[in-house]
């Protein structure tokens, strides 16, 4: 299968590891609306990540986790159930992407924002509730505590050393090991998809 | 071992199967918004182009005012560039575009089933999470993000892995004032926000049976807020009324083609679903949420509930957070939660049966609420003014406006100031979702208009018990 690479392969990483004890953090909260309209080359994109938790009307920053140092630039978010959830803004993973953040650890994703990660480089890592819980406790009581992660072996190294294997989609994989854009590899398909729709035409008339 | 309904339609479109699972799907009809217009260029910047501008459709809701009634009425700006925006990319590819002057112009959501754009048996996208809504229609639909859209601009195709099924099912029928957002409420309640996560919901029962169209479109709206991007209903004798005649549906001999296709859009009897649910239509009443997540909602007959009972700590903290944003107290009564305003609208409830079910309790009665109606297309919009309706809710003092997304999500001007708290027929009460600081409490229209003409959440039987003996 071809395909150019076009965003940066995931290979191993580790990184300082925040923890989001937010259940249920849906993407208006990690973008709030008002703000899709912005450009991601904006110089102040980056502020808009989670903006209503980190700053207070008037702009000064409140206590969240992800301001305090050594948190702050931690490029692994440890997350709680539902993490992603909502709207289908790409938007959650660009401001992400703004802040250096590969990867997100959660118990579950919305399903779309999960989608959405893997065609931007961010690798989304499911683990248990409690495990996600644990490595959380970690994190507040240790911060600036590192987690590695490895992909290629699909597993991950917590604070305290213990390893964590999970489990991802194959194709999800490759794409992130690669770094490739589907546009890519679709155009390969072409004399697929023509065939296909020759077919599908003569069977499906009043859908064309 | 027979098929889902879910699996029947996936078939159809699938272009080529990978090992691994994944396929490449086809795609019938690609719907787009405002909010997209930067993508045309980014696709351009590629060397690419709008593979099948005939199957993509466009109009602006998201960012436009609903006061407005042309472009040139947009103050210069952000909302007014955005709409700009999608109208120039629809010059510059050929693809069907209806503006604001358009009577076919409103949500896309709205839209696509009133043009007969959405059919049974397609595969139809969006870049937007709420399009599970035309599953309704007995058909595929999703939302995606914005690198999806480009590859569905590019190639009409989309690679995806196959979600799991789950099957509710709704027994009995629905009682007097409960209805398809009622419904909703209750399935997100029962299974949680993420409970519908990776599956594709089919719903089905004798209480679905007996749900207009709107009623169902309102249930597969909010499937994505149980976490499903998927839901959908086995196509009948009112979804094909329903679909005939409308101006992208098919004519003559294509009619009877897909008519006898449709007809056989069913779950066979032995098909196996991954996972069944059972609730008693019967048993559902009007319903309201109380928290941040639409899984936080009760029987407005009820009290807002009490952390301290929930054993889970994580859900306990989670409860907790909702109560001090949305500033409630465990134990006092749902229905004394007083309202600063109302919105009548959004994708999920802004069809014509909504708008009537909530004049029907506005009728002779005055808004105690600042009460913002807003209709889900132009077309909707006439239909409620040859009814009448636009003047019930005007003397009844409540504002009557141009078609779009509005106060749903706060993106063209109309929002609620912080620390203010909505009674809305939208489909997310997250924090600041309806500007920032904003409070929001999901419900139903004629639960809604109750709200608006009582000042509080009510319920909307008590209301209009007169009325029905
Ligand atoms: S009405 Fe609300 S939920 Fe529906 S498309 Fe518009 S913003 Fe999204």
């Amino acid at each position: 299968m071809s395909g150019k690479p076009k965003l940066e392969p995931f290979t191993t990483f580790a990184s300082v590891a925040v923890p989001i004890d937010i259940a249920n953090c849906d993407t208006d909260q990690i973008i709030p609306g008002r703000f899709l309209r912005k450009s991601a080359d904006d110089p102040d994109y980056h502020r808009i990540l989670l903006h209503d938790l980190r700053f207070k009307p008037d702009g000064s920053e409140t206590d969240f986790v992800y301001n305090r140092p050594p948190y702050r630039g931690g490029r692994i978010f440890v997350a709680d159930i539902n993490w992603g959830c909502g709207s289908s803004r790409e938007h959650a993973v660009s401001v992400l992407t703004a802040n250096g953040v590969r990867s997100v650890i959660a118990p579950s994703f919305g399903d779309i924002h999960y989608n959405n990660c893997i065609k931007n480089g961010v690798l989304p890592i499911q683990l248990s509730s409690e495990d996600c819980a644990t490595l959380r406790r970690q994190l507040r009581e240790s911060p600036g505590a590192e987690i590695a992660v490895d992909l290629e072996t699909q597993s991950l190294t917590g604070p305290d050393q213990t390893r964590y294997d999970f489990t991802i989609d194959a194709f999800d994989k490759h794409r992130l090991l690669n770094g490739l854009d589907d546009v890519g590899l679709t155009l390969a398909f072409e004399d697929e998809i023509s065939a296909f729709k020759t077919k599908y035409a003569a069977k499906h008339d009043w859908a064309t | 071992m027979g098929k889902t309904l879910f699996h029947k339609i996936w078939d159809e479109h699938v272009i080529h199967e990978r090992e691994d699972g994944n396929v490449l799907l086809y795609i019938d009809r690609h719907l787009t918004h405002d909010l997209h217009h930067r993508l045309f260029p980014l696709i351009k910047a590629q060397g690419l182009s709008v593979k099948e501008p005939d199957k993509l459709f466009g109009v602006p809701d998201h960012s436009v005012p609903t006061t407005a009634k042309t472009v040139d009425d947009i103050p210069e700006g952000e909302m007014r560039d955005t709409v700009v925006g999608l109208q120039k990319a629809a010059d510059e590819y050929g693809f069907h575009h209806f503006g604001m002057t358009d009577d076919r112009h409103g949500i896309v959501h709205v839209v696509g089933p009133e043009q007969g754009i959405t059919l049974p048996g397609i595969t139809l996208v969006c870049g937007d999470s709420h399009t599970s809504t035309h599953g309704a229609l007995g058909c595929i639909a999703f939302g995606i993000g914005s690198t999806e859209v480009q590859h569905v601009l590019a190639t009409q195709t989309l690679w995806q892995r196959k979600p799991k099924t789950m099957r509710i099912t709704v027994t009995g029928s629905l009682g007097f004032g409960v209805s398809g957002k009622d419904v909703i409420l209750a399935v997100i309640r029962a299974i949680g926000a993420a409970g519908g996560t990776g599956y594709a919901i089919e719903y089905a029962g004798s209480a679905i049976d007996g749900m207009s169209m709107e009623g169902r479109m309102t249930l597969c709206n909010m499937t994505i807020e149980a976490g499903a991007r998927f839901g959908l209903i086995a196509p009948d004798d009112k979804t094909i009324t329903y679909c005939k005649g409308r101006p992208f549906a098919p004519t003559g001999a294509k009619w009877e083609q897909a008519e006898v296709y449709w007809r056989g859009l069913v779950s066979d009897t032995d098909a196996a679903f991954d996972h069944e649910i059972t609730l008693d239509g019967d048993e559902i009443a009007p319903m309201v949420t109380w928290g941040n997540s639409p899984q936080w909602a009760l029987p407005v007959t009820e009290t807002v509930p009490d952390p301290a009972r929930e054993s889970d700590p994580l859900v306990q903290a989670d409860m907790q957070a909702s109560l001090d944003y949305m500033e409630l107290k465990p134990g006092m009564a749902l229905s004394e939660i007083k309202i600063d305003t109302v919105f009548i609208g959004a994708c999920t409830n802004s069809r014509i049966e909504d708008l009537r079910a909530a004049a029907a309790v506005a009728k002779g009665r005055k808004a105690k609420t600042r009460t913002l109606v807003v209709p889900g297309s132009g077309l909707v919009k006439k239909q409620a003014e040859a009814e009448g309706l636009d003047t019930i809710f005007l003397e009844a003092g409540m504002e009557w406006r141009e078609p779009g997304c509005s106060m749903c999500i706060a993106l063209n001007g109309d929002m609620l100031a912080p620390g203010e708290r909505a009674a809305s027929t939208s489909n997310r009460n997250f924090r600041g979702r309806q500007g920032q600081g904003s409070r929001t409490h999901l419900l139903s229209p004629a639960m809604a208009a109750a709200a608006a003409v009582t000042g509080h959440l009510s319920d909307v039987r008590d209301l209009m018990k007169e009325e029905r003996s």
